[in-house]
């Protein structure tokens, strides 16, 4: 059902452009290096979290600056879970995204209350943000700046344990495609539904939904909730992957504004945007790091030059570049110039 | 804890504060006219204490000399940037305004990695460990309180400027009604350029001032952005009288909170506050209500 109504709006050619990437993706282990696959699964795990991100923004028009905390604490939660009581993921990601959850929705009541808008808004959730970074910072028991470790053994990276999420880094990488596909599937029918609908009118004209008796209050917090409990599954994920979590490296302002710039880049509001703008910027960044090394190995530039934050440079021109001449972002555009979707950037 | 040690500390949070609250009022300034919020302002100001570090290496000037140097320098870049790409952004929604601004702050953070390194720099002047006793128990360090000095006359100008001169009346008339001011025939895109070269020049006068009392390196900066952003809102967005007091109010409870709590716990405080004024009083503490 969902599946079928997911496919509904492409055209012919954007369901052959779609089975293509698709067909690259889950081929991809077979016949690419470990370190691209580590690429991918960075990229599909940042698209889930675009999409996340997207669906506040996007659908709901609340801007929001702050979500790494969101996958911060579910992260830690599972995290400390496991390494205490050895509690599995699948079962500690319940508590994880409920507590996600909970936070979005804190955040969320305050601010629709006492209704902060636009920018205000924006800073209250990069305010909670780094008010959480710094608590953790001081809490011992769950490493504080020292960092929370996972326990790993020499054997975890060989196997396939879905229920520990202990295992080789394909199958984190296959988890990633799934999840990813999953929330793509479901913002699409989320934003197909009667709360969509309701969502993109409040994004529209807030005075004017609320007129035609849309309880606003109620709708953005269904906007927040969705959302961070995306964000939350996408910590626990986070959190088994990289096995180690540290306060700066967790919640830290640049974990929120990484989390934004997929989404951006790909088209806010659009559903494979945040798809498209993940898989533009994870490998830019990344082959901008190896076209550097080559250049230095093959001995075009002087090998000893320290070009540290020269990528980081060429990346925001990038950025900049492409928010002054394509604003709207690059799926519309793209998907207008090659005819895969039937309604123009959705 | 006794009377000295908190006397000192406040003493030391308001000089402090009062260079945030130059640094703040560069922010308040082009917020309140052109509406874009400087997600690269802590940025822009980084650049200004670069600038003072290199002036002191090549010529061995003082910071405090080269104030006007910085600010000068600032100001056209500000002037330039408004006018060739910020402009360019300011019909697009907010979000697309912070990404312009969150990459150019991104560009200026690599670029002088690039050129200076990650290590802090210091710069050691004659009177780096002079300090000014009043008093038996009373002390305070001679970079603290020039660089106060320095902050609170360039504010004062600051504040002149936007009351009293023809300037500076026009630019405050774009910030009331655009459109009035474009019917009545003022260069509002030059105001504009003006406007951000002013608090782009701001910037760089408290950057220099601010080198004197630590060590300069290119992560510095997003940290200061925040600050400046925590100072404006609780002071009042637009406000510039609220900047400054914003500017003290913060200064004096970071000092506070260190003393009090831990040294890395203050900006907890800061943040903790920001939530409540947010929740309480969302247009500032000086900010005029807005409905």
């Amino acid at each position: 059902m969902m599946g079928v109504n997911f496919l509904a709006d492409l055209t012919i050619k954007g369901k052959a452009g779609l089975l293509l990437i698709l067909a690259i993706l889950i081929s991809l282990p077979f016949w690419s290096s470990s370190y691209i696959i580590s690429v991918a699964t960075i990229t599909l795990y940042l698209a889930i979290l675009g999409q996340s991100w997207n669906l506040m923004l996007g659908f709901a028009g609340l801007l929001s600056l702050g979500h790494a905390l969101f996958v911060g604490i579910s992260a830690y939660l599972a995290a400390y879970v496991f390494s205490v009581l050895g509690l599995p993921p699948v079962i500690s990601v319940f508590p994880a995204v409920l507590l996600a959850i909970l936070m979005g929705m804190l955040i969320g009541y305050l601010g629709f209350r006492f209704s902060i808008g636009g920018v205000y808004f924006a800073l209250l959730t990069i305010a909670f943000a780094e008010l959480v970074r710094i608590s953790v910072d001081h809490m011992g028991f769950i490493g504080g700046t020292e960092g929370l470790f996972l326990p790993v053994s020499e054997g975890d990276r060989k196997g396939v344990d879905l229920i520990n999420l202990r295992g080789h880094p394909f199958m984190f990488y296959y988890l990633a495609m799934v999840l990813a596909f999953l929330t793509l599937a479901g913002c699409r029918t989320l934003l197909k539904s009667k709360l969509g609908y309701y969502w993109q009118a409040i994004r529209d004209d807030q005075d004017a939904a609320q007129a035609l008796g849309i309880n606003v209050f109620r709708y953005k917090m269904y906007a927040v909730i969705y959302s961070s409990g995306i964000a939350g599954v996408a910590g626990v994920f986070y959190a088994f992957y990289q096995n180690s979590l540290f306060p700066e490296s967790v919640f830290g302002i640049e974990r929120s504004i990484e989390v934004t710039l997929g989404p951006i880049v790909g088209g806010v509001g659009s559903l494979f945007g945040p798809v498209l703008g993940a898989f533009i910027l994870t490998p830019l960044g990344e082959g901008l790091t190896e076209l550097i090394d080559f250049l230095k190995n093959s001995g075009i530039i002087d090998p000893k030059l320290k070009l540290n934050g020269l990528k980081l440079l060429i990346w925001g021109l990038v950025v900049s570049l492409i928010v002054l001449f394509k604003p709207r972002g690059i799926w519309p555009w793209l998907s207008d110039k090659l005819g895969f979707c039937r309604t123009e950037g959705d | 804890m006794d009377f000295w040690t908190l006397a000192n500390a406040l003493a030391t949070g308001l000089l402090t504060g009062l260079v945030y609250g130059l640094s703040a009022l560069g922010l308040s300034v082009i917020f309140g006219v052109i509406r874009i919020v400087n997600f690269a302002h802590g940025e822009i100001m980084v650049m200004g204490m670069f600038f003072a570090l290199v002036m002191f290496r090549w010529l061995g000037l003082d910071p405090m000399l080269s104030v006007p140097l910085a600010a000068a320098i600032l100001f056209v870049f500000g002037y330039a940037l408004q006018s060739t790409v910020i402009s360019r952004v300011a019909h697009l929604p907010d979000h697309m305004q912070f990404l312009l601004l969150a990459a150019i702050a991104v560009m200026i953070v690599n670029g002088s990695l690039l050129i200076f390194g990650p290590d802090p720099q210091a710069i050691n002047i004659s009177y780096s460990f002079d300090s000014f006793d009043i008093g038996e128990n009373l002390i305070i360090d001679k970079t603290r309180a020039y660089a106060a000095i320095a902050a609170v006359a360039i504010s004062g100008l600051l504040l002149g400027f936007f009351k009293y001169s023809r300037t500076g009346k026009a630019i405050r008339a774009c910030a009331d009604n655009y459109l009035g001011a474009q019917v009545v025939g003022l260069k509002v895109d030059h105001l504009y350029a003006l406007t951000f070269g002013i608090g782009a020049a701001c910037l760089g006068a408290a950057g220099c001032v601010l080198l004197l009392l630590i060590e300069v390196h290119p992560y510095l900066a997003p940290g200061y952005t925040l600050l400046a952003f925590v100072i404006v809102i609780i002071g009042g967005l637009g406000s510039m009288t609220g900047a400054l007091v914003g500017g003290i109010l913060i200064g004096m409870s970071e000092a506070l909170a260190a003393i009090v709590l831990q040294p890395s716990m203050k900006s907890a405080f800061s943040f903790g506050l920001l939530i409540l004024v947010l929740l309480l009083r969302p247009q500032g503490l000086m900010g005029k209500s807005v409905k």
